[in-house]
């Protein structure tokens, strides 16, 4: 514990630490799966299988990945600048509410190609919004962005309550939940649009936001290493009084850095409600936001490592929940409990399996 | 007038029911925040709590058994979160966040394989449970002069004994305690320890006493209530319980004002009144009703001079 740490080789920190993490957390879960009276392996199997073993599944486990690259990127973004945005769940729900909104509003006037551009626009400004607000109470009146993100979940969770029973409900609904959208506000699915280019595959809820997705990678990538804003950001994250004395605005880029999180976030509701529910339903973001956290951890940071921890959440959500069905004893929170370990490894027990790696790594030189 | 006077007894009597998991949780995160252990992760040991609380008292038929059970739970986690925090200089916000998530889902497998019940135990019933003492309609079972006795206690211990000066001063400048000869990371794991065993039974409270047995996510959002109730407070045990107050009698309030219309203002939202104490929390973080400063070091882990 105490001594000068010698740093690891590179590849060590980026490869083999993050893998040592996911094995302690998916050890622990298999202890886990043997207390409650289950065999881990067959169980892994089934979930392997459930995951990628046909393209129905492998479409369903890209649709969960797509929520999980948005709301990882949006914890990333938010890291790079220095501040924990936990708030990736309410900025989705109200993102969502953009979303929903600017399509209930127009869809009956705007045909699909002017439509999906628009609602995609407003679940970024309202996800966005919604990320401003905690942004401006720090950068201006010093309150922790932490529990300020973290009523503002609550705070977007009773006032989307509130809006679905009073105010969207869809009248002559028992559900709280808002009219269907018309036509021009559905996103295509991708095995329609495979379909139409040859291919037979599964029906899954797998849509272009996908494609979304993977621009937000790249456009993250390149507005954090090859923009000067995204340099000014990643410096305040290291060292804000280093950032100050090279110029930068800390205000104004905190606000920066959260209303990109927050339109990141918001995102979850284009994939949920143009691409799924086709109306606005109550509680879709069912732990993405904060699952983003775990994301962002695994993939540290990087686009790249978001995308393959996305994958790979992806592939535990759809996986899991094929499993469920399989054993009757294991129930879909499993992959909320995997979630919660990989979080516990990767992020705040990160440094545990250091000590011992130096130590062999020395050895073995 | 005997109706208003009823109504002032149900409206305080439902208050205390609601404020004690809130005012107990205050408490322990009180702890943990003063020894600069920053503690989002109440709601997750309360969660596994009132668990452990449910099926022990389920399975074993003793009320007693089950809070038992409940303070080791939590212990459990309070200690994983110092076993990161302390010992491994962790992020405490991001091993708090790992430990609800890691709650809310390892509650709702385990009862699901043990119960089959997708989730929920079995309910309890007479000896299972934690029955009111003196008065039966008001549900003042033991816990909830726990949680009274809790806050005077706290008070006592932070502001009048040499553990709460030290733990006081290890949330302010554990630099200056480290100097004085003293463990920091001792400290802090009793602060932990602390925080555990009143979570613990503030889950027990929630499971066996509140309600007859556990359902999924019953805590509802009730440790983030108690974490702002500890900023309002401004991290001092006596203002942190009356913010409790205040937040259950906002929860009293609400389960009354449902679909009522008030003259002048129409009806009210529940919702609205469902989020005011996460609002208030906001204004008053926000400096707009005076001022809450956290203790100087909380949040920070602590690296051991050489």
């Amino acid at each position: 514990m105490s001594g000068p740490r010698r740093p690891l080789p590179a590849w060590a920190d980026v490869a083999l630490v993050p893998l040592i993490n996911i094995a302690l957390a998916f050890v622990t879960v298999g202890i886990i799966v043997r207390i409650i009276g289950a065999d881990p392996f067959h169980a892994l199997r089934l979930l392997v299988v459930g995951a990628l073993g046909s393209s129905e599944s492998i479409g369903y486990t890209l649709y969960y990945a797509t929520n999980f690259i948005f709301t990882g990127l949006a914890v990333a973004v938010a890291f790079h600048g220095g501040l924990f945005n936990i708030g990736g769940e309410g900025q989705a729900y109200i993102g969502g509410l953009g979303c929903g909104l600017a399509v209930l509003a127009l869809d009956r006037y705007l045909p699909v190609w002017a439509l999906i551009p628009l609602a995609i626009a407003a679940s970024a400004l309202f996800g966005a919004a919604w990320a401003a607000v905690p942004a401006w109470l720090q950068a201006w009146r010093g309150s922790h962005i932490v529990i300020t993100t973290i009523m503002f979940n609550f705070v977007a969770s009773a006032l989307m309550v509130y809006l679905m029973v009073n105010v969207l409900i869809a009248p002559g609904s028992m559900t709280p939940q808002s009219r269907t959208f018309a036509a021009s506000g559905k996103l295509p699915a991708v095995h329609d649009l495979l379909r139409g280019l040859g291919f037979t595959v599964g029906p899954s809820a797998l849509n272009l936001s996908i494609v979304l997705a993977l621009l937000c990678c790249l456009g993250v990538w390149v507005f954090l290493w090859h923009t000067p804003g995204g340099y000014a950001l990643r410096t305040m994250g290291h060292n804000p009084q280093a950032a100050v004395y090279a110029g930068t605005d800390l205000r104004r880029m905190t606000m920066v850095a959260m209303c990109l999180s927050g339109a990141l976030a918001g995102f979850v509701g284009v994939n949920e409600l143009l691409g799924v529910h086709q109306r606005i339903v109550l509680d879709f973001p069912a732990g993405y936001g904060f699952a983003g956290i775990a994301v962002a951890l695994m993939g540290r940071n990087h686009p790249i490592g978001i995308v393959l921890a996305a994958l790979l959440f992806g592939a535990l959500q759809q996986g899991g929940t094929e499993l469920s069905f399989e054993f009757p004893t294991i129930t879909r929170e499993m992959v909320v409990v995997i979630q919660g370990l990989i979080i516990l490894f990767s992020g705040a027990l990160v440094h545990l399996p250091r000590p011992w790696l130096q130590a062999l790594l020395a050895r073995v030189r | 007038m005997d109706d208003a006077l009823s109504l002032v007894f149900v409206m305080l009597a439902a208050t205390l029911r609601v404020a004690t998991p809130l005012v107990l949780c205050a408490m322990a995160g009180l702890f943990s925040e003063r020894s600069g252990i920053i503690d989002v992760g109440l709601e997750g040991k309360m969660l596994m709590a009132a668990f452990f609380a449910a099926t022990t008292a389920a399975v074993t038929g003793s009320a007693w058994l089950g809070v038992g059970a409940a303070i080791v739970a939590a212990e459990v986690l309070a200690l994983l979160h110092g076993f990161a925090c302390i010992t491994h200089r962790g992020n405490q916000v991001v091993s708090g966040v790992a430990l609800n998530i890691l709650a809310a889902g390892l509650t709702v497998v385990l009862g699901a394989a043990w119960f089959a019940r997708g989730g929920q135990t079995p309910s309890l019933v007479g000896e299972q449970r934690l029955m009111p003492l003196f008065f039966s309609k008001a549900g003042d079972n033991i816990l909830v002069y726990v949680a009274l006795a809790s806050v005077p206690l706290t008070w006592w211990i932070v502001s009048r004994t040499r553990f709460g000066l030290r733990l006081r001063a290890v949330g302010e400048m554990p630099l200056a305690v480290e100097a004085a000869g003293i463990s920091v990371a001792w400290l802090r794991y009793r602060a932990v320890l602390l925080c555990g065993l009143l979570t613990g039974l503030a889950g027990a409270y929630i499971a066996i006493a509140q309600n007859a047995g556990f359902s999924r996510d019953m805590t509802a959002g009730q440790g983030f209530i108690a974490l702002a109730a500890i900023i309002f407070g401004k991290w001092r045990p006596v203002p942190a319980f009356g913010a409790c107050l205040v937040f259950g009698l906002l929860d009293a309030i609400a389960i009354r004002l449902q679909g009522v219309r008030l003259p002048g203002l129409g009806e009210v939202p529940v919702q609205l009144i469902q989020a005011l104490p996460y609002l208030l929390t906001i204004f008053l973080l926000a400096g707009f009703i005076g001022r809450a400063v956290a203790p100087k070091a909380a949040g920070i882990p602590y690296e051991k001079e050489r």
